[in-house]
């Protein structure tokens, strides 16, 4: 077989810049046909922004793609769909209220009457499901799926409209691992099939796992296209972060005794009063990090969002420090910042900042409310003061570029995120409740995050840590709470964390199911 | 060059080419009938700033489209499309007036204060309900402020017919003021130390607008309060994260902007009608609504905008004066486009704005970007 057969997708020279900033940078590399091919960078390296290309979302500034060999002329997603092209969106693209079924066959129904196809829709699709292992009702509205059931559907509408190379853009990001095992199972019956599958990721352990050839893009460029056999976890981070990561320290101080936050069969209910905490409890002492793990949607954001004081607490009671929450107290987060608690919101730009405003207006947003504020005009009089003050912030954090007058929206997430986690940090509070501290962030900047998150506990603060990167509530927890459906499946202590275990937990399995998984790993 | 300046820069030549515009559609329409566009332009300009009493004209619409032009904004800092700005005018124009008529003895410069105080609350009663059906309830303040604007006209048309109509009077307006409580014409003044210019009603309101200007500017960029109020309208969720009571910022930029509003009664009533008339906040409201698009919801925008319209207002009259062939209509139509432009698609030329501003700019800026 020549190299021209073998290649099913070839990008040559391809270049794409929005305004000043530099997305791709002639960018080329091929993907082999029948094989699972990995592109992996950190955030903004401009990965999604290539796929979106080849599936005819944006126009190359310059290059060109091949399929097959042939140049490909790809303006619109019709185009590539007809190239055998499809592409499993990180945010999904389906009719919620309709059914499975409706979904696959939105834009081929065949003619102006509905229903003629739904027969023969309905044999071809049941056949691709039992093909390939992916099966959900498609009688149900896709609302009422999980998302894990969701992204099937996503595949199979892609492979339904006859796709040959299959896009999936950070696809195991809302699965539990269990759900992520039976992904890689379907990936490599495509892959069986002669299709060809390109998997956007930041996760190394995924590349390792289910790719033939991985490429690494940094900052718009590629740096490597590898056989994956031949390459190591770590050669693949440092070509992202372009340095190589240091260890990771170990060592610590073991928490103290003191609680400083008790939560005590804690219910919290939506406003349709749908339970999504059920009867939680669980204790955080003083220089301890508690994870609060759990697939999107089971539970840990609402016990975040009622520790916030930004949802009521149903029944049950929370504590911290001096404050105690329960059914029906109203607390404003103006006030638990005045009693010493912090909170990083999981949503970064809809809750943290403003993304509309200078870097410098953000420096104070929810310090106005907390007696440090006074400090802070004590300690910058003039009409400058958060302009200076975001000055030393920034420095203080390794925000980049450290310029107040930047508007905020203009940073990367992780450079956001320093901003958030540092203006937190400032007014010195005792309990830290943090959603999702790394969520968008790249590798260089978790690293900070964590290091100075390790250095809050040290000093005997109490943390709680809500994250969907299960790698990194085992990096950072000194125990982990694990949700499923509102409830806890129970705490796990550092010498009892398993990646394999979590994983179960957060599949239903409680902590006592999952009891000899510990020493499996041990072994 | 900052990212602020540069979207600054991006709104101001925004607003230049909007009126810039209206001002060419205008030319056509005068050209279609009959007159020479340029000239007509000129005599605008002539009669708005050609002449001493001219001048006081503009300036003192302007002092009314400063006041509705600064309510506007303020509520528009939340995010509230305050349209109601007429019937708080209105309603403020009320204890004004009652004020006068009960303190018949006081001189202006003492009624002033207690005039300003008093148009101030009752333009911020006004606002009350809508603002509290807008926090409490959910109500929408375009619909609740419309509906309020027609509820003052039809009690002001009671008040004034049936209640404060000097008895064997047939002019549907209250009782006039005393000859003291008229607040002294600025030309007036001028005129004291021996100059003949022609009377205007410009008078010391505008001293009070500029002041206003400048407090409203303190408030809102340099003090705690105005930095959570305009949090709570950039990002209400990022400002409740931040411990900002949403509701009560809301609540309190809604009532300030009637009370904002409010303030023009003074400037009508006593310094220019001396006497409460039907209708006398007729279009001031509305235009503030342009005025605060234009000048991008800045006081020092307000203030130029204020002068613009001002201009229009006195220039178009002189126009339609000296120019058979110009009916009012034809001022009216070209004020219309001038807020249609402004207000109406004032996000249109945005992008093309911003462009060439980011094009300008783009050498120093790049040298920003990164990381």
């Amino acid at each position: 077989m020549t190299d021209q057969e073998a290649s099913h997708l070839e990008f040559r020279d391809i270049s794409k810049s929005f305004g000043p900033v530099v997305a791709n940078n002639s960018v080329s590399f091929k993907v082999e046909r029948g094989t699972v091919h990995g592109l992996i960078g950190e955030n903004g390296a401009g990965k999604t922004t290539l796929m979106s290309m080849l599936f005819g979302l944006y126009d190359p500034d310059g290059g060109e793609v091949l399929i097959n060999g042939a140049r490909a002329d790809i303006k619109t997603p019709s185009d590539a769909i007809r190239l055998g092209i499809g592409m499993v969106h990180q945010h999904f693209m389906l009719v919620e209220r309709q059914t499975a079924l409706q979904n696959l066959m939105l834009g081929s129904e065949g003619g102006f009457w509905l229903g003629r196809r739904n027969g023969q829709a309905r044999r071809e699709i049941e056949a691709i499901q039992q093909r390939y292992g992916l099966e959900f009702p498609l009688d149900v509205p896709v609302g009422q799926l999980a998302v894990g059931i969701q992204q099937r559907i996503e595949i199979v509408k892609a492979l339904y409209r006859g796709a040959e190379l299959l896009i999936l853009d950070e696809p195991t990001s809302v699965l539990t691992p269990p759900e992520v095992e039976l992904l890689f199972h379907v990936m490599r019956d495509l892959v069986a099939d002669g299709k060809t599958v390109v998997l956007i990721t930041h996760k190394l352990q995924e590349v390792m796992e289910a790719t033939r050839n991985v490429t690494i893009l940094r900052h718009g460029e590629v740096v490597d296209t590898l056989r994956t056999a031949e390459t190591s976890r770590e050669a693949l981070a440092e070509g992202m972060v372009g340095r190589a990561l240091r260890a990771r320290p170990v060592e610590r101080k073991p928490c103290g005794e003191a609680v400083k936050v008790s939560v005590e069969n804690l219910t919290v209910c939506d406003s349709r009063d749908i339970r999504l905490v059920r009867d939680v409890s669980f204790e955080i002492r003083e220089g301890e990090i508690l994870g609060v793990a759990g697939v999107s949607g089971n539970g840990q954001s609402e016990i975040l969002r009622a520790m916030a004081g930004l949802m009521p607490v149903t029944s049950g009671r929370i504590r911290m420090r001096d404050i105690e929450i329960g059914a029906g107290d109203s607390i404003g987060l103006a006030e638990l910042r005045q009693r010493g608690v912090g909170l990083v919101p999981e949503d970064r730009l809809g809750e943290a900042l403003v993304g509309a405003w200078p870097a410098s207006e953000n420096a104070v947003l929810g310090l106005t409310r907390t007696p440090f504020y006074d400090t802070l005009t004590a300690r910058y009089p003039g009409a400058e003061m958060h302009s200076e003050w975001c000055g030393d912030l920034m420095r203080d954090h390794d925000v980049r570029p450290a310029d107040p007058a930047r508007r905020m929206s203009f940073f990367s997430g992780g450079n956001q995120q320093k901003l958030v986690i540092g203006r937190e940090l400032s007014f010195d509070p005792d309990v830290l409740l943090i959603g999702q501290p790394t969520r968008g962030v790249d590798i260089g900047a978790i690293e900070f995050i964590h290091d100075h998150l390790r250095q809050e506990r040290d000093k005997g603060k109490a943390l709680m840590v809500v994250s969907v990167e299960l790698e990194e509530l085992i990096a950072l927890s000194d125990r982990v709470l694990v949700m499923f459906e509102g409830r806890s499946m129970g705490v796990l202590d550092k010498s009892e964390f398993s990646e394999r275990r979590i994983g179960m937990m957060m599949a239903g399995y409680s902590k006592e199911a999952t009891a000899e998984m510990s020493q499996e790993v041990a072994e | 060059m900052t990212a602020h300046t540069q979207s600054a820069l991006g709104g101001l030549l925004a607003s230049l080419l909007n009126i810039a515009a209206a001002l060419f559609l205008g030319g056509v329409l005068i050209l279609a009938v009959g007159e020479n566009p340029f000239r007509a332009y000129a005599a605008v300009l002539e009669g708005a700033f050609g002449t001493v009493d001219g001048i006081g004209y503009t300036l003192h619409y302007a002092t009314n489209f400063i006041f509705s032009g600064l309510g506007f904004a303020l509520a528009a800092h939340v995010r509230q499309f305050n349209i109601g700005g007429e019937g708080q005018a209105y309603f403020a124009g009320l204890i004004v007036a009652v004020l006068c008529i009960w303190l018949p003895w006081m001189p202006w410069w003492a009624l002033l204060p207690l005039a300003v105080a008093g148009a101030a609350l009752f333009g911020a009663a006004w606002a009350a309900v809508p603002a509290y059906l807008v926090v409490r309830r959910n109500c929408h303040l375009v619909i609740t402020t419309i509906m309020f604007n027609f509820i003052a006209s039809l009690l002001m048309i009671y008040l004034i017919v049936s209640v404060l109509r000097p008895a064997g009077s047939m002019a549907p307006a209250g009782p006039g003021l005393e000859p003291g409580q008229r607040l002294p014409q600025i030309i007036d003044m001028i005129n004291s130390f021996g100059f003949r210019f022609q009377p205007a009603p410009l008078n010391v309101m505008i001293f009070v607008a500029l002041a206003v200007s400048y407090a409203v500017y303190r408030a809102l960029w340099r003090t705690k309060w105005g930095y959570e109020l305009r949090a709570a309208g950039a990002n209400d969720r990022a400002a409740r994260v931040a411990g900002v009571p949403i509701g009560r910022m809301t609540a309190q930029a809604i009532c300030l902007s009637g009370a904002l509003v409010g303030l023009m009664a003074v400037n009508e009533i006593m310094g220019a009608q001396h006497r409460l008339t039907l209708d006398f906040a007729l279009g001031y409201g509305f235009i503030g609504i342009a005025v605060a698009l234009i000048g991008a919801n800045t006081p020092l925008g307000i203030v130029a905008a204020a002068v613009l319209f001002g201009a229009l207002y006195q220039g178009g009259a002189s126009l339609v004066f000296l120019f058979p062939s110009v009916s009012r209509e034809v001022v009216v139509v070209l004020q219309g486009l001038v807020i249609f432009f402004a207000g109406g698609l004032a996000t249109m030329l945005r992008p093309y704005a911003d462009a060439l501003t980011g094009a300008l700019l783009s050498r120093s800026t790049a040298k920003t970007e990164g990381a």
